[in-house]
């Protein structure tokens, strides 16, 4: 059967993340991307609405299982608010989403647990590789056995809250196939690179993350001596950036829709004008087409279909161009006054450039 | 709860379907294209014989007589009428758009009749299709002056109180299989005009004229870019009386123009159904683009960072990308109208959307094939030719971005013209 509605659960979630979403993220946007930081107490309070304890099942501490149908609700709604701000709240599921994923029963044990029962901290991963090919599926990153060890060997990119991670999941490559390894943020031979400054995301602290001969123990191997597929996990980064990429477009729709239907031009409103009014038409009608996509791509994750992967690809796919198109027009239908930094609409475009780029940053 | 799994009762169906699509309509495509204005009966006596077994009347749901409701509450499952035609139009169109549309008792009319008729219309009107002969239906909406303009009608229609019959003259271009309808079968056509020409659209009105009504003529048939085996027709109406239970909706005239956006409703489960029609195109083109390159041994690597993608897997994936997200748009406007959720934006949006790629994708991939693309001897150049019809009827592809901005800004006519 189809149906399009979520479930009574979902929608509180839903609306108790818009609420957050709109009132203090969005609240706290333009001054945090102007000055490069986020503050503790309301990334705290994004932590607290359990979005992702509710992804985890009570025998590691959590609430709930994992929904990757109610993942990229609540990770639309998040980006909704700010894009910043919801990549930082959702950072410890880049480490807790694939373990739960993929991990061991004691990895799952050892690790989840002393994520979820605290207050936010950062818990991270780091998977992107700074050069213009990069690919997932391809890390210059290395990881090789000596004994009981890993040996992980590499330069990382784009790592959120490097700086003061608790624990790593980095991502290297062994015998060509890219593995997760658990790296706590003390290990030896770990050296984080001074901040990177981006087009967008100027809010959420990005770092290079190098490694040199870090050695880990062998029981840290995501799925333990077996390891693991990189597929779900890319799936369930793949429809997490897609969702939130519809999150940023909805924003930049409603915006451009208010200011439109408020600005005078030639005696009428502006959105009175076809130009403009068939742009609008446009972006709300690919964001729901898209958005419709993600909602399937998860949904077939969750009933464990093999085709979930490339839908998941081809939803994220859609996203980027969606993200774009639609950011770029509310610039435009803002006029001179949208490439203004008094409005959010040019912070959202620079944002929605990202989805191109960002393999791994957010995870349902 | 969201979901997306097809029901049981449609996937069966669709089994069916795909076989009639591939045995009765693909081969015979080519040659009923080429042979403009021949009609293909080996195909409708089939369908007919198909259709009359499987019990149905007509492939339009029967939505607004309660009946549903019944059934509903029969089978505890919910109603899903509209969204079983979607999946059956949808697969007829892979097989061939133009005979998808030659299908008898599929067509507006009898829609319009099923959404606008009362309980004795719909007996006597729709009870034909039943019959040993397949019988056809249609709709007579635009004139030569008036397209999406539809209060720009001029046709009348004026009641002879004498006779108590209905008086209709005017002129009336593109229906769309008006000659099976009133030439070739004992069926109807459900032509607009006005019953009072001041009253502007609240005085438009919907008549229902059945075939060999003196004074309803054919006059026509076009001849089109695409969707050839499908006739379409002008009609002349010179004094032509029909009894007046022919009206659907109310004989008089109110201040209001209820009775119209009444008629209006219907757009919001034919539009989407011509979406459909568009993502079966959308989908043979699609599924013949892809059988190509892998003949040529061109693969495309699903799960690369599309800044390694060369230019024809990032072209592939587009199409992948907007065909499913079109069939789910149009899915979604579907559901509503099961649901009875109001869906006018929804019903617009997936014409909008599904228009524009069935478009985009038929055009790109004659330039992908090359001159295969090109050739007549694959029928790629021929659903690039049928798919533009779906960004042009039931509202051109403006006329609907229209609809949905009025929508979205909570502006009515007058205010976003």
């Amino acid at each position: 059967m189809y149906s399009f509605q979520p479930s009574e659960e979902q929608q509180m979630l839903v609306d108790a993340i818009k609420r957050y979403a709109v009132d203090d993220l969005r609240a706290a946007a333009r001054d945090a991307d102007e000055e490069g930081q986020l503050p503790p107490e309301l990334i705290e309070k994004g932590w607290e609405l359990g979005y992702l304890q509710a992804s985890i099942p009570e025998d590691y501490t959590g609430f709930g299982e994992r929904s990757a149908v109610t993942g990229v609700l609540a990770a639309e709604e998040m980006a909704y608010g700010d894009l910043s701000g919801a990549l930082a709240v959702m950072t410890p599921g880049l480490f807790t989403t694939p373990i739960l994923l993929a991990g061991t029963e004691e990895q799952k044990a050892e690790f989840i647990p002393p994520v979820i029962e605290m207050e936010w901290k950062p818990f991270t991963a780091a998977l992107m590789e700074h050069r213009l090919d990069f690919d997932p599926n391809d890390l210059e990153t290395v990881a090789e056995g000596d004994g009981d060890v890993y040996v992980l060997t590499g330069e990382k990119t784009y790592v959120p809250y490097a700086d003061a991670a608790e624990t790593f999941l980095v991502y290297a490559a062994l015998d060509g196939a890219t593995q997760g390894f658990i790296v706590p943020g003390d290990a030896e031979g770990l050296e984080v690179g001074e901040r990177q400054k981006l087009l967008g995301l100027n809010a959420l602290p990005l770092y290079p993350l190098k490694l040199e001969s870090v050695r880990v123990p062998k029981a840290n191997r995501l799925g333990g001596d077996a390891g693991h597929d990189m597929a779900p996990i890319m799936a369930a980064s793949n429809v997490a950036l897609a969702a939130m990429a519809i999150g940023v477009s909805q924003a930049a729709l409603d915006y451009s829709i208010e200011y439109a239907k408020d600005r005078e031009v030639f005696g009428v409103k502006v959105a009175q004008k076809q130009a403009i009014a068939f742009l609008i038409a446009e972006m709300g009608t690919t964001i729901e087409a898209i958005r419709l996509l993600v909602w399937e791509a998860a949904w077939m994750i969750d009933q464990g279909m093999e085709e979930a992967f490339k839908r998941a690809y081809l939803a994220l796919s859609g996203a980027i161009d969606t993200a774009m198109m639609v950011t770029d027009r509310a610039v435009q239908i803002l006029g001179g006054h949208g490439y203004i930094r008094e409005h959010p609409v040019e912070m959202w475009m620079r944002n929605g450039r990202g989805f191109a780029t960002f393999s791994g940053l957010a995870m349902v | 709860m969201i979901e997306f799994s097809t029901p049981k009762p449609i996937q069966q169906l669709q089994t069916v379907v795909e076989t009639v699509a591939v045995n009765m309509m693909r081969p015979v495509s080519r040659e009923m294209d080429e042979n403009e204005h021949a009609i293909p009966w080996d195909f409708i006596n089939f369908m007919h014989t198909a259709i009359k077994s499987m019990g149905g009347t007509s492939m339009v749901p029967d939505s607004k007589n309660g009946d549903k409701k019944a059934e509903e509450k029969k089978e505890k499952r919910p109603p899903i009428g509209y969204q079983r035609l979607a999946f059956l139009v949808e697969m007829l169109s892979w097989g061939d758009a133009g005979m998808y549309l030659c299908i008898p008792g599929g067509m507006l009319g009898s829609a319009a009749v099923a959404a606008a008729g009362t309980p004795e219309q719909k007996k006597r009107f729709l009870s034909r299709f039943m019959g040993e002969k397949p019988v056809f239906d249609a709709m007579a909406m635009t004139e030569p002056q008036a397209g999406s303009d539809t209060s720009a009608i001029r046709a009348t229609a004026v009641l002879d109180e004498e006779t108590n019959e209905w008086v209709l003259n005017g002129e009336k271009i593109f229906v769309t299989a008006g000659q099976k309808a009133l030439e070739e079968s004992n069926g109807f056509c459900v032509i607009w005009a006005t019953i009072d020409p001041e009253a502007g659209r609240a005085g438009m009105r919907s008549f229902v004229v059945e075939a060999d009504t003196p004074g309803c003529k054919v006059t026509k048939q076009e001849h089109k870019l695409g969707i050839r085996v499908s006739d379409t027709v002008s009609i002349h109406l010179q004094d032509c009386r029909v009894p007046f239970e022919n009206i659907l909706g109310s004989p008089t005239v109110e201040k209001t123009t209820k009775g119209f956006k009444g008629a209006m409703a219907t757009f919001d489960a034919t539009r989407p159904i011509i979406a459909s029609q568009a993502v079966g195109i959308a989908r043979a083109t699609v599924e013949l683009v892809k059988e190509k390159l892998a003949e040529n041994g061109i693969e495309i690597r699903y799960g690369l960072p599309r800044q390694k993608l060369t230019n024809i897997e990032r072209e592939v994936i587009d199409m992948e990308v907007m065909l499913r997200a079109a069939w789910l748009l149009t899915i979604k406007a579907l559901w509503m109208a099961d649901n009875q959720i109001h869906n006018p934006k929804e019903a617009s949006m997936s014409k909008v959307y599904a228009g524009d790629i069935v478009v985009k994708i038929t055009q790109k991939a004659v330039e992908l094939l090359g001159p295969l693309g090109y050739s007549r001897e694959l029928l790629l150049e021929k659903w690039f030719r049928d798919a533009k019809i779906t960004d042009l009827y039931e509202g051109t592809g403006q006329i609907n971005r229209l609809v949905v901005a009025r929508n979205m800004l909570g502006y009515r006519g007058s205010q976003l013209r």
